[in-house]
């Protein structure tokens, strides 16, 4: 392997390092929701950093591989793929965090009943596979499997969708714990922008491994 | 594409025995600069010297096939005549020695026996070196050898020397690789300078140089045309796994 390869292959393994972390963070902000485990939900706030440090070591590799070599074709378009799931990676890092803090900061736990309603669990659940698969996608350049995620992302989108109105009503019926049934909608919100992000990282996997910009098209599988 | 000046069709091209091109099929674009490359032997400098039939001048060589400028046959035309229409420059910078930097830049009317007043000469020469970006440096020093010029600064003269005769085509055999980051950037800068009065066809290693100078590449494999395209479509997407190979250094 010349070093130009073995510094691509080091980029890709910095890349996976960040996507289990950012799994396993997104993982923890569910149990501590669901056990409402609040030393759990600090756990994730202060590995935050850690997410943080990936996406600067990521992006400053980046940047000395352009530097020194000068990377073109697949090596190029794989590189510019990194960084932008670099910074999709990074936001959904931020989006456990923000989570984890709705959960450290609540003084109850949430209502077993909306999150079933919302279908927040499932929610989730949707979103740490999609994460999962896109992530073994981008290891194995599996376009048929980053491909699955556009349709996924939309059942997210329709949970999100019809979250507005099942918090009103539940709002309305039961004025109890106002500012957790308010955290459960923003959490929703913030699922909703995980799949966004996904399915944005399952477009840089086509464009890296199929040089195809799927961007703002609509229609596309 | 745009109208071709220059056009191969089925082209090859041997020493003695061994096929240095085989069957080369290109339309190379009026006022473009197409860059070649290819490993070493791939045949990019034979392709290029069959261009203006100095690929004849080696004892043993020959071609077949069809290599047209403006529609007509390049080896239907008096080699001379070829080579006037058809200017080429050299890896390493070769003024005549000898000639001062006037002489230099008029020596294909002087080598050719074409006599010219004087008045025109020193438009010529003015014109020329101006065309390179040269003339601001050497005008008060024409009457020194062009040996005493920087190796960039030679360089832009054989340029010069090659514009002199008002050529059609350039061909650049890896014009460059003996120069220094700053004089192969000032050479690079008059390629986009040239192209508005010329075709250029530019050999080159370096492809880093291909793409940055070119508006199409053209990359050789043993002897064959493997892949011609838009530079920049070839350096991001290039259609032929040996193109990817070559420019992602993975070449074996």
């Amino acid at each position: 392997m010349t070093q130009f390869e073995t510094e691509l292959q080091d980029v890709k393994s910095e890349v996976v390092s960040m996507w289990q972390l950012v799994i396993s963070q997104l993982s923890k902000a569910k149990d501590s929701m669901l056990r409402f485990d609040k030393d759990l939900a600090r756990e994730v706030i202060s590995k935050e950093k850690r997410v943080n440090a990936h996406e600067l070591k990521i992006d400053r590799d980046c940047e000395n591989i352009f530097a020194l070599f000068c990377p073109v074709a697949v090596d190029l378009r794989f590189l510019l793929a990194v960084l932008k799931i670099n910074n999709n990676l990074e936001r959904i890092g931020d989006i456990a965090e923000g989570i984890a803090k709705y959960i450290a900061e609540s003084t109850v736990k949430f209502d077993k009943n909306i999150l079933e309603s919302t279908q927040l669990i499932r929610m989730f659940d949707d979103s740490l596979d999609i994460l999962t698969d896109a992530q073994a996608a981008f290891e194995n350049e599996n376009t048929i499997l980053a491909r699955t995620i556009f349709s996924r992302d939309e059942v997210l989108d329709q949970i999100n969708k019809k979250a507005d109105g099942i918090i009103a009503e539940y709002i309305k019926a039961s004025l109890n714990n106002i500012n957790e049934t308010l955290y459960i909608l923003s959490i929703i919100r913030k699922l909703e922008r995980v799949g966004d992000q996904s399915k944005n990282i399952a477009e840089e996997i086509i464009f890296y491994v199929e040089a195809k910009v799927l961007k703002h098209q609509k229609g596309f599988v | 594409m745009e109208s071709a000046i220059i056009k191969s069709k089925n082209f090859s091209a041997w020493f003695g025995t061994n096929q240095a091109v085989k069957n080369v099929n290109i339309e190379i674009p009026k006022n473009k600069v197409i860059a070649v490359m290819g490993p070493s032997g791939c045949g990019k400098t034979t392709f290029l010297r069959c261009v203006n039939r100095m690929h004849e001048l080696t004892p043993g060589a020959y071609s077949k096939g069809e290599m047209t400028l403006n529609n007509e046959d390049i080896y239907g035309m008096h080699p001379i005549f070829v080579r006037l229409k058809i200017g080429m420059v050299f890896q390493r910078p070769n003024p005549f020695p000898n000639l001062s930097i006037y002489d230099n830049v008029i020596a294909g009317y002087k080598l050719n026996g074409i006599k010219l007043p004087k008045t025109e000469k020193d438009r010529i020469v003015e014109y020329s070196l101006t065309r390179v970006a040269l003339w601001n440096e050497v005008k008060d020093a024409l009457t020194k050898k062009g040996s005493f010029l920087s190796g960039g600064q030679q360089q832009r003269l054989c340029i010069a020397r090659a514009v002199a005769m008002e050529p059609e085509v350039l061909l650049f055999d890896e014009p460059t690789s003996a120069l220094d980051p700053i004089s192969t950037s000032t050479v690079e800068e008059l390629f986009h300078e040239l192209k508005t009065n010329y075709t250029l066809i530019v050999v080159t290693h370096n492809m880093q140089q291909a793409a940055r100078v070119s508006d199409r590449t053209a990359f050789f494999y043993m002897g064959e045309l493997v892949e011609y395209d838009e530079t920049k479509k070839m350096f991001t997407n290039p259609r032929d796994l040996r193109t990817q190979n070559y420019i992602t250094g993975r070449f074996s």
